[in-house]
């Protein structure tokens, strides 16, 4: 546990001074999203330790730096959790990276992402400047929502340095419920169960079975396992760690993995069997060498966008074309942090 | 952009060009009823009120208004509590009135396709035979539209829950300054680069025109019911909120009122509270039937162990419905109480409940102005209402600055100026109290980026930094001749 705010300022301070191109680097563990990172390191896993903890308030403070490990140990002791199931691609894994690259696990759809649980946040924008947005109560309209800009956009308009989240009580129980079935019927049926106001807490089809985890009051699970009368996966919690870790062995990395985030109804036939259809439909990795084009053109189709996730080329576009005039904001936006374009250059995209 | 005036006259004649004539108002009669939002103490008068009825109207109206740097301000049902939707002297009011349209619900992706007038209660209403519905519900939602959900990131009595409008939107369709279309979002969870939603959800109509918006629609829960519960102290009936949090539960919706608010409240909708209470608790559960009955007996069980004088639960619709009616019409219900009051909208820690209220009522004290409370308990946001009549001089003044102190209390510990309302041309004031000159900057550079000139909603929302200066110095000033 440390603060190291001042040298973090100082570096960035550095880097403006002298025009230095910085890649801002947490635990290191999603260095394979996004571009191909350049620039002088400037770590922030030094920076962490939760600064304020209120379970009654739902709210945690933390460095960015903090590890979820460390987050997820001290909110079970209050039987609280982060409700959005943020991977952890290795023990590393850091909250500050978690916002930055905008992940979140299987609850998403029901749960929301780390985006909309994010209160607040304390970044270093490109020009030195130590700032706070948003704060640490659960409701704030004061001025433009930087906290959220924050997530997804991969630390190239600010270094996150502080972040103040909402947490949620750990459900009372969870079972796992499993269909045997072909991707497209799992898509259709994802998309009735996920109308019925049922406790369901995440769905995903994965190599001809679908998976629905069910979380809540006993009473209300208890009662929904009844009533659907599936086979209950006795290692349910495992598989969705797995699937949430990218620990299955679909996740292999022999080939480009490529992320779908789509309209969860949608189906895409050439992919869909050969894909893990998570999110309730809205979520889709496929493995395979395929033209980036292609991919967007599917993904367009299915009301949506693709990203080259991990593998492939990582020097070329990595993320979903972007039409020119949303280009042009972008770029704006990206100058309004960071002027002489030092943080994270290129991480995004080529263009900025 | 030209350099060449316009006369007020030529500007309208441009416009009736292609906006049918009666659409394009500029007599001082027609245009009154939008001299103001439902702040009604802030107002002007422009230069013209348009309704467009297609999007090729409104972006030959923007591409006209940046050639000639005339302000813009959008306006939806003209609702908001910030005077955000006030116009400016110099420019023109974007009406998105006859943008009224459902354009389509998709019941298997649970999404509803909108255009920006479409009226919040509307959408659930569409979606019922669905079985969905939309879940912000602004207290305002007869009447408020999504497009201004979204501009001021509305909340609701069970965003405890469910979220506010940022929550719960997919995508956003918006016009630039210049007349661009941009596409925000997508059918998808989330979307590469920027998540420009969540600059847009809470913007203000500062950064774009909104001409369509994606939402998501949820499953209509199986059972909801309400308990409402009357406590002596509001010391009792916070405790007993942070305790339902404690253990475990989220309820749907968790709204306290104080006495002044109960009773007003009482007498408008006769929904059965108590006039007695000191302060009273409505927690609203909802889910499954089984998850309800077990949840239900638990919050009744807390508050009665924390000493609630009564407690009563909704054993039907019609009486969750009322008990409802009380807590959303309880603004109408002070009005009837008071000639004016003025709503502030400060969220703070819920721990400092009590604090902050014996605060308030010192503060009341001072300024010899009464303040009733409804207060969204669950998340933090407080709704003081400051009442006055506005018939008395300097007495609007005098209130303001009242409203000013309690923000800033707000903000003191560990708040914000503003939940759910937005900060429009009213709370610009309170800006640099909760942000610092170079935060307050950093906004500006946002602003800069999507609206250069700043011709959309100027005056509103993002102080610039000379406004902040020069604030600065008149309070100074003031300090100075009160020695
Ligand atoms: C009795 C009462 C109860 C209320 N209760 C609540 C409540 O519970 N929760 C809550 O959050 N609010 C509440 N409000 C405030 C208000 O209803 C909300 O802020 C609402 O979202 C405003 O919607 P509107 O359509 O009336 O917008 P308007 O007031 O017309 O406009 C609001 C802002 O949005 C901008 N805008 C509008 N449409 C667009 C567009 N298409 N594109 C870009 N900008 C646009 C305007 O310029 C303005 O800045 C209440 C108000 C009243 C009068």
């Amino acid at each position: 546990m440390a603060d190291i705010i001042a040298a973090l300022i100082n570096q960035v301070e550095q880097a403006y001074q002298s025009q230095q191109p910085l890649e801002i680097v947490g635990g290191a563990s999603k260095k394979f999203i996004g571009r191909q990172p350049v620039g002088e390191a400037l770590n922030t896993a030094e920076h962490c330790g939760i600064i304020s903890y209120e379970p009654v308030e739902l709210v945690i403070t933390a460095r960015a730096g903090t590890r979820i490990s460390e987050l997820t140990a001290v909110l079970a002791e209050n039987n609280q959790m982060l409700a959005f199931e943020p991977p952890c691609f290795s023990s590393s894994t850091t909250i500050g990276g978690t916002l930055a690259c905008n992940q979140s696990g299987p609850a998403r759809p029901w749960a929301g992402s780390i985006r909309d649980h994010v209160l607040g946040v304390r970044l270093i924008n490109g020009r030195a400047e130590h700032l706070k947005f948003g704060g640490q109560v659960m409701k704030n309209v004061a001025g433009y929502d930087v906290s959220r800009l924050q997530a997804g956009a991969m630390g190239t308009l600010g270094v996150i340095t502080e972040i103040s989240l909402k947490v949620m009580p750990k459900p009372a129980a969870v079972a796992t419920l499993v269909w045997e079935m072909p991707a497209d019927e799992a898509i259709v049926l994802m998309s009735e169960l996920s109308a019925t106001a049922k406790p369901i807490s995440a769905a995903c089809w994965c190599q001809g079975k679908l998976y629905v985890r069910l979380s809540g009051t006993s009473s209300a699970v208890e009662a929904t396992k009844k009533q659907w009368a599936r086979a209950v996966k006795e290692d349910g919690d495992f598989f969705w760690q797995q699937l949430r870790d990218q620990q299955l062995a679909f996740f292999n990395r022999a080939a480009p993995l490529w992320r779908f985030s789509i309209n969860p109804a949608a189906q895409i036939p050439r992919l869909d069997a050969r894909s893990i259809i998570d999110w309730g439909g809205a979520l889709r990795w496929y493995q395979g060498t395929e033209q980036q084009q292609d991919m967007e053109q599917l993904a367009g189709q299915a009301h949506g966008q693709v990203s080259l996730f991990a593998g492939g080329e990582r020097k070329a576009e990595v993320l979903h074309s972007t039409p020119a005039p949303l280009r042009g904001i972008q770029k704006k936006l990206k100058e309004s942090f960071d002027p002489k374009g030092i943080l994270n250059p290129g991480r995004l995209y080529s263009w900025m | 952009m030209s350099t060449t005036k316009l006369s007020n006259t030529d500007l309208c004649q441009l416009f009736r060009e292609f906006i049918a004539a009666e659409y394009v108002i500029s007599d001082a009669e027609t245009m009154r009823p939008y001299e103001c939002d439902g702040l009604a103490m802030y107002c002007e008068m422009p230069i013209a009120v348009l309704l467009p009825e297609t999007v090729e109207q409104l972006q030959q109206v923007l591409q006209i208004c940046h050639r000639y740097s005339i302000p813009v301000v959008a306006r939806g049902a003209g609702t908001g509590l910030c005077a955000g939707a006030m116009p400016d002297a110099a420019g023109v009011v974007l009406s998105l009135a006859k943008f009224d349209q459902i354009i389509a619900i998709d019941p298997q992706s649970r999404i509803a396709v909108l255009q920006p007038g479409v009226r919040n209660l509307a959408i659930s209403e569409a979606a019922l035979e669905h079985g969905l519905y939309y879940a912000p519900d602004p207290s305002s939602q007869i009447a408020c539209t999504i497009g201004g959900n979204v501009a001021e990131n509305s909340g609701g009595v069970h965003c405890l829950k469910y979220g506010l409008t940022v929550h719960n939107v997919l995508s956003v369709e918006m016009l630039t300054v210049a007349g661009e279309l941009l596409c925000l979002g997508s059918d998808g969870l989330d979307s590469c680069g920027f998540d420009l939603l969540a600059l847009i959800n809470g913007s203000e109509g500062l950064l774009g025109i909104i001409t369509q918006i994606k939402v998501k629609l949820l499953p209509i829960p199986e059972r909801a019911q309400v308990v409402m519960a009357a406590f002596d102290s509001i010391q009792q009936a916070g405790d007993s909120v942070g305790a339902i949090i404690a253990a475990g539960m989220i309820p749907a919706g968790l709204e306290m009122m104080d006495s002044h608010a109960i009773s007003a409240a009482e007498d408008f909708a006769q929904a059965g509270y108590p006039r007695d209470a000191t302060a009273l608790l409505l927690c609203e559960v909802d889910g499954t039937h089984e998850e309800v009955q077990e949840n239900i007996e638990r919050v009744e069980s807390i508050f009665q162990n924390l000493g609630a004088t009564s407690v009563k639960t909704s054993q039907s619709e019609a009486e969750r419905a009322l008990l409802w009616k009380g807590r959303k019409s309880a603004f109408p219900a002070i009005g009837r109480i008071s000639p004016d009051y003025y709503c502030m909208d400060g969220t703070i820690p819920r721990g400092q409940l009590a604090y902050v209220l014996n605060k308030m009522q010192e503060m009341s004290q001072h300024y010899g102005l009464r303040v009733a409370n409804v207060f969204h308990a669950g998340d933090g946001n407080l709704h003081p209402l400051i009442l006055f009549d506005a018939n008395i001089p300097g007495e609007f003044a005098k209130v303001e600055e009242f409203g000013g102190k309690i923000l800033e209390l707000c903000v003191e510990v560990g708040g914000c100026i503003t939940g759910e309302h937005g900060v429009g041309a009213e709370k610009m004031r309170q800006m640099p109290v909760q942000f610092s000159a170079l935060e307050l900057l950093q906004f500006a550079a946002i602003k800069t980026a999507f609206d250069p000139g700043g011709t959309l909603n100027p005056g509103k929302g993002i102080p610039t930094l000379r406004w902040c200066q020069e604030y600065r110095s008149i309070e100074l000033q003031k300090v100075a001749n009160h020695g």
